[in-house]
């Protein structure tokens, strides 16, 4: 079915429908403001109480030329009236501004499906910029889904008749035509995106207005035309009681650290290099300077990493942050960390590589870099988050280790947690850890490797105090006195505390918790990023009548104690992983049990269905 | 001075560390002049933080007895700059060496003097590998016949001045490790400024280039070759301080002070200038055509990094209020599940 919108051809009232779940795709080119879009859509559908989560899909070139598949940009948002882990498999809702944007996302809409196409754009020039032979809209491609034709540029044009603005300006507001569509499909307020505009352009209300107009046009279309026929509903989500906002990942980690600063009393210092996907870490601590934090923009990942060390020696939370290339320079630093024993928290906030590879793509490909990526014996924790909002409490998590055990500690997230979005319950002040460090300031006694029995951290002795003058550095040190050694027995005894160190760890973290039987047939094994359609799948399975259960690892090293138990009490362990089976292959060789490994490097998250199959298929066999 | 401080001594500056450089090495000279000048200071000994990098030189930090930091190749600068924007109260100094600073970590040298971090940059200038055993370094001549060049190194050097001046440094110096009164009342100097003082040290590697910078520290070259920079005061040289240096279109020359003109024509030194064009072009003098400058070439006073990074972070308290967990958490678009 294909309809023209116009105001003669209005229909009778649509009906309206409730869904419990719906998935919209915005998509257009990288300068038709498809990001902003999305996140004010998810905005107002998390101010209404819906479970949701967001999957923005942007390109690696900041304008590649417009109109071309390369620069189409697109957002994807879920919302449901349920609780939900992964943004969806597929779109029910497609909005494509142009006909490459229409060509790239066509393929993952689900049948029958509801596409918006934007006709200004559909003419021949963009048909061959897009690399199309015919109009999609016409030539019967589009058949089984249902799709409406909106002139949006001109329809945009119409509504700003009146505006001063000159015409580029005012063909920049189409975007929000579209979205007051959108929100009147779904039956959505405009206030909360009314007020956002009012502020965001506080400076230049004549923008503000134009944007309000056209977002309220779009609205009024659709209750004029009637064109949809039918409207739809998605009830708030039955939330656990509390208050709640909306997060990306990368600004969760932002908070999590700052919050981390101000439980251990320590102020946050942040070495960081813009690299894609993790800059939105630095700009989003830059902006807490009122929180006592220092961010410093270093010359180069090296002297990024190695700021945060300084400041760490100084008694500053040293943080650094970057993704796989800029941790591949930081690592000899790293390894100087793991060698001074100071607290440091690199977060990796993974990408597609080798190399460059895929920067806006996600993976998880940077495991065992992390695990072995440095020369020599050098162990150090690792902890990766699994969804956006975890990356909060994985941030203190990381600081707590940090402090505690002197050790520097390794955080995995990636491209996708990074930038995706979800509602998070914000944890009550009371809840967050105590993360006050010990700071050594009696001389009496004091050797800078002196360990603690317990937790084999050694002193954090401060420059500035009195009688605890001391070196540290790469070379290796004499057990106890911090000396320059190279006497080989206090070589092993210093790479076996360096190691047992680490694993003591083991004690102090949670046990793996597991998500149904505690032993059967099949678990479902996973890490980081891919937890959301883990779960999904699983429940989905379970919904079938399968009997599998699920583990999430937070914790890669050490293990959490139980992990290898766990492993043993089942038939089988799928692990699917966004790299070709590195944990896997870690597990194997730790564990020596059989994973079934479920490899994907296609710089994109599995799909619930992906995962649900294999789970269907391993059963079967 | 302050006068709560404990009166130090030299001794107190001394680590319990055996000193290991080669004997005759020219280190020996630079240790005991910061260890002579640090007592001086007037500023607590737990306030010193050493870091320095990798080779002969980065060894410094464990023969003082203050806080150090022996880092990685190149990168004391970074380590350093994290330590002072952290704690401006320390009193932070980088040990480095040629190949550590002009080389692997030339882009953090240059990055540390554009900032104008308070620190204090030493450069022992061997001009070799000492510690790798005697390769060619980024300051050594063209032509120079080493383990790694045994027909001669192609490339041409670094000048570190130029390219401290170059970099924006506000505080640049030369001194030679034998020229101990001199190298101390520079290191005094360095010690008083600011912002980054970057001090290139002349230094004698006697295993790999033995009287590299014989050109300088010869009984004839100290008189007749080397030109000291006094603020204020005419740049002259040579016996009898007959020589001087002026203009010559946009560089500088040589006259004499006695057959070509009179000291009207000399240029008076003037080390706080703000335009570095002199100090750069007194930075390219070298033997033996014109006598090699020692001394401060620029000693400009503007804000250091600490101090903008914390008065920032001020005035945003100022204007936002501390911010308190409870903003941080709750203060962004919430709403509420009953
Ligand atoms: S190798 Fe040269 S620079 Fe190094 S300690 Fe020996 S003499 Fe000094």
């Amino acid at each position: 079915m294909t309809s023209t919108i116009t105001e003669e051809n209005a229909g009778p009232p649509a009906s309206l429908e409730k869904l419990d779940d719906a998935v919209i795709r915005f998509a257009g080119d990288s300068g038709d403001g498809m990001q902003l879009t999305g996140n004010q859509f998810t905005n107002t559908s998390a101010l209404m109480g819906n479970d949701l989560s967001t999957l923005p899909d942007f390109p690696a070139e900041i304008r590649a030329p417009a109109g071309t598949l390369a620069g189409v940009s697109a957002f994807q948002v879920r919302i449901a009236d349920h609780d939900i882990h992964n943004p969806g498999d597929s779109p029910d809702v497609l909005v494509a501004m142009n006909p490459a944007a229409l060509k790239k996302n066509i393929g993952e809409l689900k049948p029958n499906g509801v596409v918006i196409a934007n006709t200004d754009e559909f003419n021949a020039r963009s048909f061959k910029k897009a690399g199309l032979e015919n109009d999609p809209l016409e030539d019967g491609s589009l058949e089984g889904f249902r799709v409406f034709k909106a002139p949006l540029a001109t329809m945009t044009q119409r509504a700003l008749e009146d505006s001063e603005l000159d015409r580029k300006s005012q063909d920049r507001c189409k975007n929000f035509f579209a979205l007051g569509m959108v929100y009147w499909l779904f039956s959505r307020p405009l206030e909360n995106t009314v007020e956002w505009l009012r502020r965001k352009f506080a400076r230049r209300p004549e923008i503000a207005e134009a944007n309000i107009k056209v977002l309220k046009a779009g609205w009024n279309f659709c209750d004029i035309t009637q064109i949809f026929q039918v409207r739809y509903e998605v009830d708030s989500a039955q939330l656990e009681p509390g208050i709640y906002r909306n997060i990306l990942g990368n600004h969760a980690f932002a908070l999590g650290f700052v919050a981390a600063s101000r439980r251990s009393g320590l102020p946050l210092f942040l070495g960081a290099y813009p690299i894609t996907p993790a800059s939105d870490l630095l700009h989003e601590l830059a902006r807490h300077k009122s929180f006592g934090v220092t961010t410093f923009q270093a010359e180069d990942e090296i002297a990024a990493v190695c700021a945060a060390i300084g400041a760490s020696f100084g008694g500053a939370l040293g943080i650094t942050a970057s993704s796989g290339p800029g941790i591949s320079l930081k690592s000899e630093a790293i390894n100087l960390a793991v060698m001074v024993e100071l607290p440091l928290v690199i977060c990796n906030v993974q990408r597609a590589g080798p190399s460059t590879g895929m920067p806006t793509k996600t993976e998880q490909s940077d495991l065992l870099q992390t695990l072995f990526g440095r020369n020599g014996e050098s162990p150090l924790p690792v902890i990766s988050a699994s969804s956006p909002k975890d990356c909060f409490e994985t941030a203190m998590e990381a600081c707590r280790i940090a402090l505690k055990y002197m050790v520097p500690v390794m955080v995995l997230s990636d491209g996708y947690i990074a930038s995706g979005s979800e509602p998070w319950r914000l944890p009550k002040l009371e809840d967050l850890p105590d993360l006050r460090p010990e700071i050594r300031r009696d001389p009496v006694g004091f050797a800078p490797y002196r360990r603690d029995e317990t937790t084999l951290a050694r002193p954090w002795a401060l420059p500035g105090t009195p009688g605890l003058e001391h070196r540290i550095g790469g070379l290796e040190k004499d057990d106890g006195s911090g000396n320059v050694s190279y006497d080989a027995q206090n070589h092993a005894q210093m790479t076996r505390l360096r190691e047992e160190k680490v694993a003591r760890i083991a004690a102090d973290i949670p046990p793996l918790e597991v998500d149904g039987e505690p032993s059967g047939k099949l678990l479902v094994l996973g890490w980081g990023s891919t937890q959301g359609a883990i779960k999904g799948a699983v429940n989905a399975a379970r919904a079938k009548g399968l009997s599998v259960s699920a583990a999430h690892l937070r914790y890669l090293n050490p293990f959490p104690a139980n992990l290898s138990e766990l492993l043993e009490s089942f038939d089988r362990v799928l692990l699917p992983e966004i790299n070709t089976g590195q944990l896997a292959l870690v597990l194997q060789g730790r564990y020596l049990r059989r994973i079934d490994s479920y490899p994907k490097v296609e710089g994109r998250p599995f799909s619930r269905d992906e995962i649900l199959a294999r789970i269907e298929q391993l059963l079967e066999a | 001075m302050s006068t709560e401080v404990a009166a130090l001594k030299k001794k107190d500056f001394q680590s319990d560390q055996e000193v290991r450089w080669c004997p005759g090495c020219g280190d020996y000279a630079i240790l005991s002049a910061v260890q002579s000048v640090f007592p001086e200071l007037g500023i607590p000994k737990e306030k010193f933080v050493v870091v320095s990098g990798i080779g002969c030189s980065s060894r410094f930090p464990y023969y003082l007895d203050t806080f150090g930091f022996h880092t990685i190749h190149g990168r004391a600068p970074g380590v350093a700059t994290g330590l002072k924007l952290a704690r401006p109260d320390l009193e932070v100094w980088i040990a480095s060496g040629d190949g550590d600073a002009m080389s692997i970590g030339g882009n953090h040298f240059i990055h540390l003097l554009r900032r104008n971090v308070g620190v204090k940059i030493l450069l022992f200038n061997n001009r070799i590998y000492g510690l790798t055993k005697g390769q060619y370094s980024p300051t050594s001549e063209v032509g120079k016949r080493t383990k790694s060049t045994p027909v001669g190194s192609l490339d041409n050097p670094f000048n570190p001045l130029s390219l401290a001046l170059g970099a924006g440094a506000t505080f640049v110096a030369r001194s030679v490790d034998v020229f101990q009164p001199h190298l101390k009342s520079v290191l005094r100097r360095a010690a008083a400024h600011p912002g980054t003082a970057f001090v290139e040290i002349y230094q004698n590697c006697n295993i790999f280039n033995d009287k590299a910078f014989s050109n300088v520290t010869d009984k004839q070259a100290r008189t007749e070759q080397t030109l000291h920079l006094e603020h204020g005061k005419p740049l002259v040289f040579g016996k009898e301080r007959r020589r001087g240096i002026r203009l010559k279109g946009v560089d500088l020359e040589v006259f004499d002070l006695v057959d070509d003109a009179g000291i009207e024509e000399c240029l008076v030194w003037d080390e706080k200038v703000a335009s570095p064009t002199l100090a750069f072009a007194l930075s390219r003098l070298v033997p033996p055509a014109m006598p090699t400058p020692i001394g401060i070439f620029r000693a400009v006073e503007t804000e250091t990094y600490e101090s903008r990074v914390v008065s920032q972070i001020e005035a945003e308290i100022d204007t936002k209020g501390a911010g308190t967990l409870e903003d941080l958490l709750y203060g962004g678009d919430t709403w509420v599940v009953d």
